[in-house]
């Protein structure tokens, strides 16, 4: 359903992707991992048709993403971006309502259709509580689940996610995680996220593209690509890979000096 | 009464009209101003019970420039609003931004030519406005931000340069400019109905537009990014944005000269109490704004009665202090 062909950005002389070609069908999370400066959120900004290629493209549906306008555009694809400066001034529910944008009109009148939507996005990622609290006065936590509440209300079949974990305690960094996972399920999405927490992604993406200096260095099931040689290489530290006691799925630990 | 800020605004702006028609050197009680309006307008026959010389002093000077007033306000409020969010910027002022001194050069500009007839006079502000906006804008971005110091700085500079073109203008040609020096300082030039008749139309125009980028406002407070993948055709809206703003701006200016702060208070006021959401704080300010106008023109009126100040001074008095505290505040950046 997305599809990279070769892609490849720069930002002036900088080369920030270099011919990467990956996949993502509905239904399926796709974990993006890689050494800071790698090309996630490169990758994500092309993605979304923010950031221009400068070779290859991005196919959505089979069709170009430049070709469709940033309404239709937003339409298939949402984007949980980092939390950070935010507009202060507005309120968690005017700004989750911000979501419905490309079914709005000019004038930004929501209709009663648009509100339950809001509400139920609100109660997906649980900021319903905060609804009327000004964005400058949550935390950075609850901002990112509002900001993924917004995604949510867009209503897309694509949803990518650049390090949404970042600001989040373990408990909601789990349940949304959880959450991700159930909607992926429920309503048949496909999701790219960006993560740095290599368990997390083993725990529950179902494939796995590596990233390394806007190279694609590996891509496969999360058994394939997380393996000691691949990790090493990209992170230049030593690093163990074990058997998750419950669930088998590769356990990554970094060496620590004994 | 705060829960209800249309109700609130209306009301105080219905206050300082009646007050601002009946103040002056003659005091028409505001009952008496009412009946004279009513008789005159919706003709109603109340018994006549005031001087002849009432009627023609309400009329012909306090109404049209009462309306004037309120008109100017509401769109250095309006246009203010706008700037502020198209920047993501608190201190997005047409005055401080240069754009009120661009409308000025655009419309002295005009003012010079021998042939332009005084409906003209607004076109040539907007084109001044518009030049110096754009200036502005490019000269202050960084990346894709607009800091508050580059902002400012590039306001100032630019605003100055183009103070100092008009003061060459008028110092050059000497004839019809007399009237500009006031104009440049925030008085009206001509009284009676002729300005409001120009006033009017392009206000009217450029209220419409205004009420028109609310949502797209509020979207752009994400930044141009994350507007994009909220849907927003960012580079369009952006740009009707700015005509829609310098059209009101240079329409402020083209009837009343150059107000500093107006724009600058009356949307922080209405952020303040009222919250940040662009569909309400736009229309909020404009009646703010004729609100304060209309207050600080009393003021103007009264302070060294008979003579009249220009309102462009009391706003810079009082203006000024309050720019400085906003200066502290933003770094907070409580509201934004």
């Amino acid at each position: 359903m997305l599809e990279t062909r070769d892609l490849s950005a720069v930002y002036g002389e900088v080369k920030a992707l270099d011919g990467v070609s990956l996949n993502v069908s509905r239904g399926e999370i796709l974990g993006l991992i890689g050494p800071n400066g790698a090309g996630k959120s490169t990758l994500i900004r092309v993605i979304s048709g923010v950031l221009n290629a400068s070779k290859g493209k991005v196919l959505l549906d089979g069709q170009d993403i430049t070709s469709y306008t940033p309404n239709q555009r937003a339409l298939r694809v949402a984007v949980v971006p980092q939390a950070r400066q935010l507009g202060g001034a507005f309120t968690v529910e005017q700004t989750v309502l911000l979501g419905r944008t490309p079914y709005l009109g000019m004038m930004g009148k929501a209709s009663s259709r648009d509100k339950e939507i809001v509400h139920w996005a609100m109660a997906q990622t649980e900021v319903e509580d905060l609804a009327a609290r000004r964005l400058a006065e949550i935390s950075g936590g609850e901002q990112q689940r509002v900001l993924l509440a917004r995604a949510l209300a867009q209503k897309t079949n694509v949803l990518l996610l650049d390090e949404p974990t970042n600001h989040l305690d373990l408990g909601y960094q789990v349940s949304l995680l959880t959450l991700l996972r159930e909607l992926v399920e429920e309503q048949d999405l496909a999701v790219i996220m960006a993560l740095h927490d290599l368990n997390q992604v083993a725990g529950y993406a179902d494939r796995v593209a590596l990233l390394v200096k806007g190279n694609l260095a590996a891509v496969g099931s999360p058994d394939q690509v997380l393996t000691c040689d691949n990790l090493e290489s990209a992170y230049h530290t030593p690093i163990e890979v074990l058997d998750h006691p419950r669930s088998g799925k590769p356990f990554i630990v970094p060496q620590c000096p004994e | 009464m705060l829960k209800r800020p249309y109700l609130l605004t209306l009301c105080l702006l219905v206050l300082a009209f009646v007050l601002s028609v009946a103040l002056g050197a003659v005091f028409i009680p505001p009952g008496t101003a009412l009946r004279i309006a009513a008789n005159r307008f919706l003709s109603l026959e109340f018994t006549e019970t005031w001087p002849g010389y009432f009627e023609t002093i309400l009329v012909e000077i306090r109404l049209p420039h009462a309306i004037l007033v309120t008109l100017t306000g509401a769109a250095l409020a309006g246009s203010g609003a706008t700037y502020q969010g198209l920047f993501r910027n608190p201190l997005a002022d047409p005055y401080l931004i240069g754009v009120a001194s661009g409308a000025g050069l655009g419309a002295v500009f005009f003012m010079a030519l021998p042939w332009m007839g005084q409906f003209l006079i607004p076109a040539g502000a907007f084109l001044g406005a518009l030049g110096t906006v754009i200036i502005v804008y490019s000269l202050a971005r960084v990346g894709k931000m607009v800091p508050l110091t580059t902002l400012i700085l590039a306001g100032v500079a630019v605003g100055s340069f183009t103070t100092a073109m008009t003061s060459f203008l008028m110092l050059r040609s000497n004839r019809q400019l007399q009237h500009a020096l006031s104009f440049l300082l925030g008085g009206s030039p001509v009284a009676g109905w002729d300005p409001v008749r120009i006033a009017l139309p392009y206000s009217a125009v450029g209220f419409g537009l205004l009420l028109l980028t609310g949502h797209s406002l509020n979207v752009l407070q994400f930044g141009e990014e994350q507007a994009q993948q909220l849907g927003l055709p960012v580079e369009r809206v952006k740009f009707f944005i700015i005509i829609a703003s310098s059209l009101t701006a240079a329409a402020a200016v083209s009837f009343s000269g150059v107000i500093g702060f107006i724009g600058l208070i009356v949307p922080h006021l209405v952020r303040m109490l009222w919250g940040g959401d662009y569909r309400q704080l736009i229309p909020l300010s404009m009646i703010g704004g004729g609100c304060t106008l209309l207050a600080a023109d009393m003021l103007a009126r009264v302070i060294l009665a008979p003579q009249s100040l220009p309102v462009g001074i009391v706003t810079a008095l009082f203006g000024a202090p309050f720019f400085l505290w906003i200066l502290r505040r933003a770094k907070q950046e409580v509201f934004w």
